[in-house]
């Protein structure tokens, strides 16, 4: 049923409906109404357990011993928050627990600011967590369910990531998939190890360098191997809910016939489509390719939408000081393992909530239109 | 879930990495010993104090008097410093 609803709203009905049985988050602007309104429905019993943590390390810590139980797992954080989890954030991965967590995109320090960019992640895209980015609430209520059904089949965490405020504090018209919905698509989670005082295990154990590179590797192969699953479960889901957001790696816009291409993820994508659709009025062939897996990141689709194309654009809202921007650098390497060549721009824009607006976007197709690659903040 | 790229190199360890209970136990570590304690059973009152406070559980004590596992006693001397009665010295271990 469609209500309208702040997105962290539309979020804490999600994980209700999911049926997370383990929550613990600490609140940090801008995913706070989203532990907000879980507490809520702790309070009103809707949520069996919810551990109030003193910070971050410790409520993703809290999780990894309630996962390692067999238990639905939750949390919600941003920015410096991320940045705390960030030791445990490895282990969880390693340790294969299925946790799901919700980041509300923002600026790390310094200077300090509570806005929206993506420099958060960037310092997890290698702890092998699956990072999915959203362009709306109505996608990340959406990718919930489906992040837990990935986590819990491929025994890997998921991180489901939203822009700070452009979506966490959008009020708007939002369908969240009732609690039936979701249980005919979502399975219980039975997992094969955990943690029973009946047949007693540990777990988090250490290696000896005779086996953690196969621990290593195992791991590897399979944040790998999990493109076809992400496209498999999006297109079970968009079935049951008739609305599908490209083939669950990436969204094609208007990319088929156009010549100038912009690459970039999350809500900027919005604006990137506005942009596109007035261009195209006027005659111009432009598109965008929205990345929503970040992590496995999609190789081969890149490269197949990026074929006979005159110039592309990558938008990053993130930095990698001293290096090319993290996703410019992905898209790089992308087209590095094919044998065509096209030029491949970069912009860095929107850090700490900078407005890039459909006039950004604009401005970026008309960059496009030169030949010379070009690498700049917009 | 794993489906192996080199499919002639086989990954042995569990998806999740993970060890049975009760497992350190095999690892005997009485070879790390350095000093070597004995207890004068004729002087030991089984206070079992030495079995309280030994950190590796090394010592058990039974109605003859305390005795030391010498498959993981690590040679601390922390049951020659408790013992109320002096019944417990320790030599040099012979390697």
């Amino acid at each position: 049923m469609v209500k309208t609803l702040e997105g962290s709203h539309a979020i804490a009905d999600m994980i209700v409906n999911c049926e997370a049985d383990v929550l613990a988050c600490y609140p940090i602007t801008p995913s706070t109404h989203i532990a907000e309104k879980l507490q809520k429905y702790y309070a009103d019993g809707k949520i069996p357990e919810y551990i109030t943590v003193e910070q971050e390390f410790s409520a993703i810590s809290a999780l990894a011993g309630a996962s390692a139980t067999g238990a639905r797992t939750f949390t919600t954080t941003s920015s410096q928050g991320v940045a705390l989890m960030h030791e445990v954030l490895y282990a969880v991965a390693g340790m294969r627990l299925p946790i799901v967590m919700c980041v509300a995109n923002r600026s790390l320090n310094s200077p300090l600011g509570i806005w929206c960019d993506h420099q958060d992640i960037i310092p997890e895209r290698d702890s092998g967590w699956i990072i999915l980015m959203c362009e709306s609430n109505q996608e990340a209520v959406d990718t919930l369910p489906q992040a837990y059904k990935l986590a819990e089949s491929l025994l890997l965490p998921v991180m489901v990531c939203i822009d700070g405020f452009y979506l966490t504090h959008a009020v708007e018209q939002i369908d969240v998939p009732s609690k039936e919905i979701v249980q005919k698509f979502l399975p219980k989670f039975k997992p094969e190890f955990k943690l029973d005082t009946n047949n007693p295990i540990t777990l988090g154990i250490y290696s000896t360098p005779q086996y953690l590179q196969d621990f290593r590797e195992d791991l590897a192969n399979d944040v790998d191997n999990a493109r076809e699953p992400i496209k498999k479960t999006e297109e079970e889901f968009s079935k049951i809910i008739n609305r599908n957001y490209g083939n669950g790696l990436i969204e094609n816009y208007k990319c088929d016939d156009a010549e100038r291409i912009i690459i970039a993820m999350s809500s900027f994508c919005g604006n990137v489509k506005e942009a596109i659709d007035e261009l195209r009025d006027k005659g111009e062939k432009v598109g965008l390719l929205r990345i929503k897996s970040y992590r496995p990141f999609p190789y081969k689709d890149v490269q197949e939408i990026l074929k006979n194309k005159k110039h592309v654009g990558v938008f990053d809202r993130a930095t990698t000081l001293g290096g090319h921007p993290p996703l410019y650098t992905d898209v790089l390497a992308a087209i590095y393992d094919s044998d065509q060549k096209v030029p491949i721009s970069s912009f860095i824009g929107g850090l700490g909530g900078k407005d890039v607006t459909v006039e950004t976007a604009k401005n970026i197709f008309e960059d496009l239109k030169e030949n010379k690659i070009k690498r700049k903040f917009v | 879930m794993a489906q192996k790229k080199d499919k002639t190199k086989e990954i042995k360890v569990p998806k999740v990495p993970h060890s049975k209970c009760d497992t350190a136990k095999e690892n005997k570590t009485g070879s790390w010993r350095d000093q070597r304690p004995s207890i004068d059973l004729s002087k030991c009152i089984k206070c079992a104090q030495c079995a309280l406070h030994c950190p590796d559980g090394a010592i058990e004590v039974d109605e003859t008097g305390a005795h030391i596992n010498y498959d993981y006693c690590k040679g601390c001397l922390i049951c020659e410093r408790i013992c109320p009665v002096k019944c417990i010295t320790h030599k040099k271990e012979e390697k």
